[in-house]
């Protein structure tokens, strides 16, 4: 029941041009038997103000991660979860969201980690559909619930554990937060809370290349060219790489992943999620300060 | 902590929250957010005045201000785009109008916590309220001690 690809000419230098849909698509499609379309944001009350026509919303706080372990819901809780958006396994979803589709990026990861097979982004995002002008409601759709079958998650092709980081030394590592975060630079006062890891810096040997880079003005990713000046020339990949991005949390990092995934056609890119706020709080890992990647440690 | 520690308004909105079902706590928190006042306009001119709160996922920015009855002004601006922050700066806002500096930094830095919005928001979002709280009463202390 696969609706068909956006043929866009954009698309096509893309390794992945079915993995993308423009608004002018999107628009043309909506209604579509077989489609569903998910709102995922930062903010968790922004699709409550308005969101496209028949979309449903998937928070990642409050849906995605489990409540209480620092982990993803199981097989199970994905399939109630999706089951009572109206998705079936064979649906086409298209994902977007706010802030270049950060958190858009970061639900399409989830749903690979279920393996769920035809899952697009909305190149652009919220904003890109709002510049142009096109409709938003604050109808909540009420679909009928469906059966969406129990998949165990399958992380180890595309998630990391810190582990896996320790044993990945020598093999290319994407810091994709700011260059602040980056060189550990305090970026808040003393006596201000500081958020969540207690030494600032980056691991050694990561490359630092902001993962909003890749979104042009408008929201929506570059051009392969302008991709492959950032991630082959400034960061240094090559064909055959096996690559793991990080951020803070793992989600600007599942945007990276994304692009190097799906845009420029690397395989086995994994996203470290337990990121800074796990690494930069854990005992006696490796730590660079400085703008300089540092020296590969030893793999362990 | 009873209800009665706290200032009536902020009980209030507490109460509120806390009658309604989770899904009708966000539409709640969106309401706050569409009644957040647009900045004085001495202070929109001003931005330098603002305070960021780095602990919000999306900007927002503070001014508080302490008149010669020792009243608390609290100015807050956000952007559309990010409602749940507007809401939180709503709720303060509306909460804390009127009250005196030894009201406001009497009210528990533990308040965003209670107000029934943890399961709704999430905890780490509600971390952003907490901030904005916090930074509110160590401006006071800073223009009460000047």
């Amino acid at each position: 029941m696969t609706v068909e690809v956006d043929s866009s000419a954009k698309f096509t230098e893309y390794a992945h041009p079915e993995r993308l849909v423009s608004t002018d698509w999107l628009q043309a499609h909506l209604g579509t038997p077989g489609l569903v379309v998910v709102e995922s944001d930062e903010d968790v009350l922004l699709y409550e103000t308005g969101h496209i026509p028949g979309s449903v919303k998937i928070d990642w706080h409050t849906d995605l991660n489990d409540p209480v372990q620092r982990d993803y819901i199981d097989g199970e809780g994905f399939a109630k979860l999706l089951g009572s958006k109206g998705i079936s396994r064979d649906s086409t979803v298209v994902i977007y969201g706010d802030k270049n589709n950060w958190w858009a990026a970061y639900a399409l990861w989830v749903f690979t980690l279920f393996g769920h097979e035809d899952v697009r982004l909305l190149d652009g995002g919220r904003a890109k559909w709002e510049a142009e002008g096109r409709e938003y409601t604050t109808e909540v759709p009420t679909p009928a619930a469906v059966d969406y079958p129990v998949v165990e998650r399958n992380d180890a092709p595309i998630r990391a554990y810190k582990d896996d980081v320790l044993a990945h030394f020598g093999n290319p590592l994407i810091d994709v937060r700011s260059p602040e975060e980056f060189s550990g630079e305090r970026t808040t006062a003393p006596a201000y809370p500081e958020e969540g890891a207690l030494r600032a810096g980056h691991i050694p040997s990561a490359q630092n290349m902001p993962w909003g880079k890749a979104a042009a003005d408008d929201g929506t990713f570059r051009g392969l060219g302008e991709l492959n000046a950032l991630y082959r020339d400034g960061a240094g990949l090559r064909d055959g790489d096996s690559v793991i991005a990080y951020c803070r949390i793992g989600e600007r990092s599942s945007h990276t992943w994304f692009v190097l995934t799906h845009l420029l056609g690397f395989d086995g890119v994994r996203n470290y999620d337990g990121s800074w706020t796990e690494w930069g709080s854990a005992v006696r890992v490796p730590i660079v300060k400085g703008v300089e990647p540092g020296a590969v440690p030893a793999a362990r | 902590m009873t209800t009665s520690d706290l200032p009536e308004a902020l009980a209030q909105i507490r109460e509120d929250f806390l009658g309604l079902e989770q899904r009708d706590r966000l539409l709640l928190l969106l309401e706050f957010a569409n009644e957040l006042p647009e900045l004085p306009a001495q202070y929109a001119e001003h931005p330098d005045l603002l305070e960021r709160v780095e602990e919000c996922q999306s900007p927002v920015f503070i001014f508080v201000e302490v008149d010669e009855n020792r009243i608390v002004h609290l100015h807050a601006t956000a952007p559309k785009e990010a409602p749940t922050t507007r809401g939180f700066a709503s709720i303060l806002v509306q909460g804390l109008a009127g009250l005196t500096v030894d009201d406001v930094l009497g009210v528990p830095d533990d308040y965003p916590n209670t107000i029934g919005l943890t399961e709704a928001v999430s905890p780490l979002r509600i971390r952003g309220m907490t901030a904005l709280l916090g930074r509110t009463k160590r401006q006071i202390r800073e223009k009460v001690a000047a």
